[in-house]
């Protein structure tokens, strides 16, 4: 029983990320169409958004230190980020080992500037072509994202700490009535999941409870007769783009303390996100989410040591495989609408 | 000639000239003057040229035709390898019998996973072909070790059982892999007044195989069997309507093309003994698709141009650093000189995959023909201006018969 909620948790994190990228991608494709290969991307670029506010938040100056003396007896140079001397040290101190959960606030803007340019200069011209041509295009751009970001911030994956207080790990077996120290699940980890359904709740709520969301959910049914009804949905649509980019980047920025971000971890994410949203259901909000946590917490049991000495090797390919039956048993995906895409 | 329309007498004409001639073509610069590092003539890049053309070919096959977008075919050339090195390790060092099995199993899993990926079509296929590719790769890295070795890769060792011919070489070296005693890796080396053209074995060996392979490639594009492939692009539902089912069809293909990646992937191995799990990752998957878009999907030359392109540029622009490009750029004031090769610096050497992507990026948006229409709309716009221009005569010889 201990096994099976440790394992379910450890699902938890991977599966909210899988949830967040996918709920993205199910939200461009649902409103405008189109297959994005450069999701992984965004992801990424959120990931290198907490690096970026980090490197920010430490830039400093050096100061000479009377008090302290290095083996010559010559006064230490001590490196003092601005911060410092702009809120005093403590507040400074404070403020960059918070560096990742004010990268929130820092990635927000920045993901949908870049959402709504990549949709406007790019994305926008290939709602007439074919499928595989935006998944083409797509993948070029994410390529060459990837690139620059390699460019700036090196090959080597970066590491970006929690915040303090959230290190360590939390003993979640005691609450339930198990021996201490069987049930331990990291505390980021359990802040990562609960951010992760903040977020799915807040974009379920505003695509239901706005006048925005409601005009965007009419489009996503019928782009015509909104369009024809006088509603300038294309514009409504490249902000539901510039938000999916934010999520994917949101999911990104959380997740750099868990994973230390490095260029390429945007493309293994975006297969797994893929597989997952085709698994919940192409153009389906609440499948693509179901379908996150179902997936994550199916690859971490897959991964049990109980479960690999029967079957070899499942933890490796579980998720593939569950796509697999589903594509072929069951075509519109867990909780896909009939008529879209079932071909 | 060999059943083959004029049209396409030329291009496999020409495509039989750039393969023979190759060693020459690509050592256009003497070996002592600044531009020699251009040369691509050297045995090792030679054969990755023709191997990838045959990959890209046969991917061609399957997405230029039936416009069915495989996002997985890496997993059959990384079969196809491991499979040849197992014969190497098991029955002979002669590459005949490892292509030929290589072929066969990359075929055998083409049906299996074919059989199932086309019941599905579109984006749900590339999901799917990406899945299986996935599957193959994670299983080849963890559980199946003892067949594929996992990390380090299959490698011949001293102490294979090989079957015909020994398991060490007279003087305790591991053989070499060979065509009835011709050494692939055996290559001479002849210098003509400064220029020196390497005549590698395993390059002509590739050669002679891409030939026929592109061969087979331009009578499958002209049979009835491909005009029927064409008919599933254009129209799928309209073919199920006049009572055609199209499965088999692309099954078919969908075989016929996995045996190319697994050709490819055989005459990899025979040219360096060696299979690791990474040939099958989907970013391998990716690179052909690049290759084939980049030279133009659905024409007869176009994936062998792309894929001669991009292992071209992967090799020649990736060596490219700060001091070459000094070099160049030495005429202009030191200000100037600078600024230009800070813009430069991060399109060459280890950033050559963004200048990669954009070019990717600008084929797709501009001309999703690829290399190819880019030919012909330049040929056409020289035939504009003057007919009789011999540069466009050339030009047009490129253009494929599509």
């Amino acid at each position: 029983m201990d096994a099976i909620i440790l394992q379910i948790l450890n699902g938890l994190d991977k599966g909210s990320a899988y949830a967040l990228i996918a709920l993205g991608l199910t939200l461009i494709f649902g409103t405008l169409g189109v297959v994005n290969f450069a999701h992984g991307a965004l992801f990424m670029i959120g990931a290198f958004c907490a690096v970026t506010l980090n490197r920010i938040l430490t830039l400093s100056h050096q100061v000479v230190d009377e008090s302290r003396k290095d083996f010559l007896g010559n006064p230490l140079k001590v490196d003092v980020p601005y911060v410092n001397d702009w809120f005093g040290e403590a507040a400074g101190a404070t403020i960059i080992d918070w560096s990742v959960p004010l990268a929130i606030l820092f990635s927000i803007p920045v993901m949908i500037a870049i959402g709504v340019i990549m949709e406007r200069g790019l994305i926008k011209h290939f709602y007439r072509r074919p499928h595989a041509d935006q998944i083409l295009v797509t993948f070029g751009l994410a390529i060459v994202l990837q690139e620059i970001i390699k460019y700036f911030y090196g090959a080597n994956p970066i590491p970006t700490p929690a915040p303090d207080v959230f290190r360590g790990s939390f003993d979640f077996g005691v609450l339930l009535g198990f021996d201490p120290n069987v049930i331990i699940y990291p505390y980021w980890r359990l802040v990562y999941f609960g951010f992760a359904a903040l977020i799915v709740g807040a974009v379920f709520a505003f695509l239901q409870f706005t006048t925005f969301g409601m005009v965007v959910r009419a489009g996503m049914a019928d782009r015509e007769t909104v369009g024809l009804l006088g509603i300038n949905i294309d514009r409504r649509f490249t902000i539901m783009f510039g938000l999916a980019a934010a999520v994917a980047g949101l999911a990104g920025v959380m997740y750099a303390p868990i994973n230390s971000p490095n260029y390429h971890m945007g493309m293994d994410f975006l297969v797994l996100s893929f597989v997952v949203v085709v698994v919940g259901g192409m153009g389906s909000l609440p499948g693509a989410v179901l379908a996150g946590f179902v997936l994550g917490v199916l690859e971490s049991f897959a991964s049990m040591n109980e479960i690999k000495s029967i079957l070899p090797g499942i933890d490796q390919i579980i998720i593939y495989l569950v796509a697999i039956i589903i594509l072929l048993t069951r075509p519109r995906g867990l909780m896909g609408r009939k008529g879209v895409m079932e071909d | 000639m060999f059943g083959l329309g004029k049209k396409d007498t030329t291009v496999f004409v020409v495509v039989i000239i750039l393969a023979l001639c190759a060693p020459f073509i690509l050592n256009p610069f003497p070996t002592g003057s600044s531009l020699a590092q251009f040369n691509a003539g050297y045995p090792d890049l030679m054969q990755r040229f023709v191997i990838f053309g045959i990959f890209a070919i046969g991917f061609n096959l399957l997405f230029g035709l039936t416009g069915y977008l495989s996002f997985g075919h890496a997993a059959f050339l990384g079969m196809g390898s491991y499979a040849a090195v197992w014969m190497f390790k098991l029955l002979s060092m002669n590459v005949i019998p490892a292509i030929v099995l290589s072929m066969i199993v990359a075929g055998l899993f083409a049906v299996m996973i074919g059989y199932v990926s086309l019941r599905r079509s579109g984006i749900y296929f590339s999901i799917l072909t990406l899945a299986f590719a996935q599957m193959s790769y994670n299983l080849a890295y963890s559980v199946l070790t003892p067949i594929t070795n996992g990390e380090t890769g299959l490698q011949i060792t001293l102490d294979d059982p090989r079957i015909l011919g020994a398991s060490a070489t007279a003087d305790g070296g591991i053989p070499v892999t060979n065509l009835f005693g011709l050494e692939m890796r055996h290559f001479t080396t002849v210098d003509v007044a400064g220029w020196s053209f390497n005549f590698s074995v395993g390059y002509y060996l590739c050669a002679v195989i891409m030939i026929l392979a592109f061969y087979v490639a331009i009578r499958i594009f002209r049979s009835p069997f491909g005009m029927m492939l064409r008919a599933i692009k254009s129209n799928q539902q309209r073919l199920y309507y006049t009572g055609l089912n199209a499965r088999p069809y692309t099954l078919a293909v969908f075989v016929i093309s996995g045996m190319y990646a697994g050709l490819a992937g055989g005459l990899m191995a025979s040219m360096d003994p060696l299979a690791g799990p990474e040939r099958m990752q989907w970013t391998a998957s990716g690179e052909v698709v690049l290759m084939t878009i980049l030279g133009g999907a659905g024409t007869l030359i176009g994936p062998v141009l792309g894929a001669g392109f991009i292992k071209y540029f992967e090799n020649i622009f990736s060596k490219i650093n700060d001091g070459v490009l000094h070099g160049w750029f030495a005429f202009l004031p030191d200000g100037l000189e600078n600024f230009v090769i800070a813009i430069l610096h991060p399109f060459v050497g280890k950033g050559w995959h963004l200048t990669l992507g954009l070019m990717f990026m600008l084929v797709v948006i501009f001309l999703p023909g690829g290399l190819v229409e880019g030919g012909q709309r330049i040929s056409k716009a020289l035939k504009r201006n003057k007919p009789e221009d011999s540069g466009a005569a050339r030009k047009a010889n490129h253009e494929p018969a599509e």
